[in-house]
């Protein structure tokens, strides 16, 4: 080897080292870099359903009304509402004074405007079909907005607080882009983003809200959850998002590190369709519910992480567990009621998993496919990529899944498209009868808190006992950062508007 | 041997087409659209009307014949079409994603190409020394060990027990700052190199093994040569015509982008522009990059016959007379 190639090596490996060793850029010191693992789909409120979507856009745009960390909905761009004595008038007063990021005043025309483009089927949105009671809207001044309805629609207020529903500018809904003109009311500013990369948020001076107290917030896409976590331990990112409950109890313990744990209100579950043979036995769905022990897939495919759920998830309409059906495992008792549909024999169950999707969905189907060999069911685990799962439960064109469905802040919305004779999802969904579809729609109209507690009990004991849908467990929401980022505080729903209250020390 | 690169590039227009229409059919095959993976399950909510009109938005209106041909009608004209979902025309996003692709697939085949001819030349000059063996150990790792191991365990090492991590979410350019830019570059480099060294070495090896038993190595030696000028100027460039084959598909390849090393060290190349297109079933994406990455194989193919012909003055492309 010649001398001058030794030199060349030299000089590179010392470069290298040198280069590795050098500090990092300076960085603004109060703006927060948060990572996480999937980046928004797109930009459009009304018609965006990813939640990668909707937790950026929580930031920007604000809806009428939302809900607080104990789902108490509260106000927001809407100061106070009322429904009529009939319940046929929802009047929302909306709050003065109050700015779009452009300059222009936020008023009720914004908000006719918004809730048009949602009803408009042109604009695609799935979001309009919890709309569905609105026959009008009216705006008797600038700041009073009247939805007339077709029927007492108790639940439509807790509805106005998602995401897809916010306020856009009317400006830009008429002369703009609503897929590229990011104009809300938010604590945070839309600088840039660049799809798969960063984002970049600016704090909203003019926010009408209390803070925000950062100067911004940078958000950037590592497509690992390892690294992720590397990265918020080596201290290069200051607050990050986990979804995998494998990755994030790593952190646990940490000196530098505070993780939040909120338990969800979206559920784990397996659904089964009782339209196909033979689930449309009572006996076996019954039979499949006593022999599965939810805590133990809690415990092995999410390490504990979660806690066993009836089919209502958000605290206020919890259900004792030991007042629904088989909520203890129990092998006998599945060993008579496969006997009572005369399959004592058994049978094939294929059962359709969606690949990371949750990420523990492969674990809880691998554990079902265990409990279920002691009544005689052969469990067969499909495992496909999530567009094909996606397309394959909408077509209703499975016997059973595993999946993780969303939770609402309020029952109705959040089961009126699986448990009614004309809901949207009764094919997928696989059964219905009276019972189900009278308290769905007793839920519905009903205004005292007390009378809909004991209507969504009931819903609950009746699910549980004709088994449709074996619900198994709710699960975590993981934030973490860094301990001198404080007064963060995450939500059941999984948003994160309550960085427009953190502040950082570093 | 201009004829013979004309001939060549008329040889690669079918295989151009071939390959679109496949990608341009069988990604239509696969269940889920751009709504239904946009929208996930909360597709099914859509009312008829609505379909329609995100089909429209889309483009998915039309029956796909219609669309295959609209679209090659485009691409002779040189445009890519436009991804729907990034907003922007599908060339811009390759070319913007191109150059971390590049740079990454050059240094991690350079590192690959240093190891692994120094080693598989050491190993088969030494034949069935300790050095030799000790060669192919290395080679039996770098061919077991995944690229999603090698990286996460490189990552950890760093995060961990020395507090960096040169790229957490935040690639730089080389133009805007090349010493940050090669400090993040240079680990998920490592990760590639690494794997790729070994079939290098192994591929050296074996040709070097066989090269050094021919008779020219033997009068060379008996000639009274030094043995680094018979190994390094008469051996070893005989036995490159394996190793720039290997290089050559390793390249490709690495054009295409290297999706698990992408991501693992979150860098925005081309491997995983083309991953998300799939999962979002951004169809123009899709067949914009799988094209480029065709044009990429053939080109490198080229380039790779090219430089038999400079190893090996026996090949030549010239039209015999």
């Amino acid at each position: 080897m010649s001398k001058a190639i030794r030199i060349l090596i030299i000089v590179t490996t010392i470069v290298m080292a040198l280069g590795v060793i050098a500090p990092a850029a300076a960085q603004d010191d109060n703006v927060l870099i948060w990572a996480r693992e999937v980046d928004a789909q797109g930009l459009d409120p009304h018609t965006q359903t990813a939640f990668s979507s909707l937790r950026l856009l929580d930031l920007v745009y604000e809806p009428l009304v939302r809900t607080d960390a104990d789902l108490n909905v509260i106000p927001a761009l809407a100061e106070s509402w009322a429904f009529s004595d009939d319940g046929l008038q929802l009047t929302f007063n909306l709050r003065q004074g109050v700015t779009f990021h452009d300059g222009s005043d936020f008023t009720s025309a914004d908000v006719v405007a918004s809730l048009n483009r949602v009803l408009d089927e042109a604009t695609g949105s799935a979001a309009r079909s919890q709309l569905l009671t609105i026959e009008s809207i009216e705006a008797p001044d600038d700041y009073t907005v009247v939805l007339n309805l077709t029927l007492a629609d108790v639940p439509l207020v807790a509805a106005l607080s998602s995401v897809n529903l916010v306020i856009l500018s009317s400006d830009v809904i008429e002369n703009g882009d609503p897929t590229v003109d990011v104009i809300g009311t938010g604590p945070f500013v839309l600088d840039s983003w660049e799809p798969e990369q960063k984002t970049i948020l600016s704090a909203n001076a003019d926010y009408w809200g209390d803070g925000p107290y950062l100067d911004g917030i940078e958000i950037r896409i590592i497509p690992e959850e390892a690294s992720i976590m590397a990265a918020l331990r080596a201290g290069e990112v200051d607050f990050a998002l986990l979804n995998d409950p494998l990755i994030a109890t790593l952190l646990v313990g940490e000196d530098d590190i505070v993780l939040h744990r909120t338990p969800d209100i979206s559920y784990h579950v397996l659904q089964l369709r009782a339209a196909v043979e033979p689930l449309d036995k009572l006996e076996v769905r019954q039979a499949i519910s006593c022999a599965i022990d939810r805590q133990a897939v809690v415990d092995v495919a999410a390490l504990g992480e979660g806690q066993v759920t009836g089919p209502l998830t958000m605290p206020a309409y919890q259900v004792p567990l030991d007042e629904l059906f088989c909520y203890e495992q129990n092998l006998d008792l599945a060993r008579e009621l496969m006997a009572a549909a005369g399959l004592e024999e058994g049978f094939t169950l294929s059962v359709i998993v969606a690949q990371d999707e949750p990420p523990t969905a492969l674990s809880e189907a691998q554990v079902i496919q265990d409990q279920l060999k002691e009544i005689n069911i052969n469990v067969e685990i499909e495992s496909l990529e999530l567009g094909t799962y996606v397309d394959r439960w909408l077509a209703a064109d499975f016997t059973a899944a595993i999946a993780l469905n969303g939770g609402r802040p309020d029952p109705y919305p959040m089961y009126n498209r699986y448990w009614q004779y004309d809901a949207r999802f009764a094919e997928v969904a696989g059964y219905v009868d009276d019972t189900l579809d009278e308290l769905m729609k007793a839920g519905q109209v009903e205004t005292d808190p007390a009378a809909r507690y004991e209507i969504f009990a009931q819903f609950q004991r009746h699910l549980a006992e004709t088994s449709p849908w074996i619900w198994l467990y709710a699960g975590y929401n993981y934030s973490a950062h860094r301990s001198y980022v404080t007064d963060f505080t995450p939500t059941p729903t999984g948003y994160f508007f309550y960085l427009s209250q953190t502040k950082m020390n570093r | 041997m201009l004829r013979y690169l004309i001939q060549r590039f008329i040889a690669v227009i079918p295989i151009l087409i071939g390959v679109s229409l496949l990608v341009f059919f069988a990604i239509r095959l696969v269940p889920g659209d751009a709504i239904t993976t946009m929208l996930g399950t909360e597709a099914g909510m859509l009312t008829d009307t609505q379909r329609a009109a995100l089909e429209r938005y889309f483009g998915l209106d039309k029956p796909a014949g219609v669309q295959y041909v609209n679209w090659l009608g485009d691409v002779v004209q040189g445009d890519l079409g436009y991804s729907v979902r990034h907003g922007k025309p599908v060339l811009d996003l390759i070319l913007d994603r191109f150059p971390v692709t590049v740079e990454l697939a050059i240094m991690s085949l350079v590192i690959a190409l240093v190891i692994g001819i120094s080693i598989g030349t050491l190993s088969a000059v030494m034949h069935n020394s300790l050095i030799d063996l000790g060669g192919r150990l290395f080679a039996l790792i770098g061919l077991a060990a995944p690229n999603f191991l090698i990286g996460t365990l490189l990552i950890y090492v760093l995060s961990v027990y020395f507090g960096i991590l040169p790229n957490a979410g935040n690639y730089v350019e080389l133009n805007e700052d090349p010493v940050e830019n090669f400090n993040q570059l240079i680990f998920p480099a490592l990760t590639l190199g690494f794997s790729f060294s070994a079939s290098v070495m192994r591929t050296t090896r074996s040709a070097m093994l066989e090269v050094l038993g021919e008779d020219y190595v033997r009068t060379a030696h008996s000639k009274g040569l030094r043995p680094r000028t018979v190994i390094f100027r008469h051996a070893l460039r005989n036995a490159m015509i394996p190793v720039v084959t290997l290089a050559g598909v390793e390249l490709g390849y690495l054009l295409g982008g290297s999706v698990i090393v992408e991501n693992i060290f979150a860098l925005p190349g081309l491997g995983r522009l083309t991953l998300n297109a799939i999962s979002q079933r951004d169809y123009a994406l899709i067949q914009g990059a799988t094209l480029f990455i065709a044009i990429n194989f053939v080109i490198i193919n080229l380039l790779v016959d090219m430089i038999y012909a400079v190893l090996d003055p026996r090949i030549s492309y010239a039209s015999k007379k």
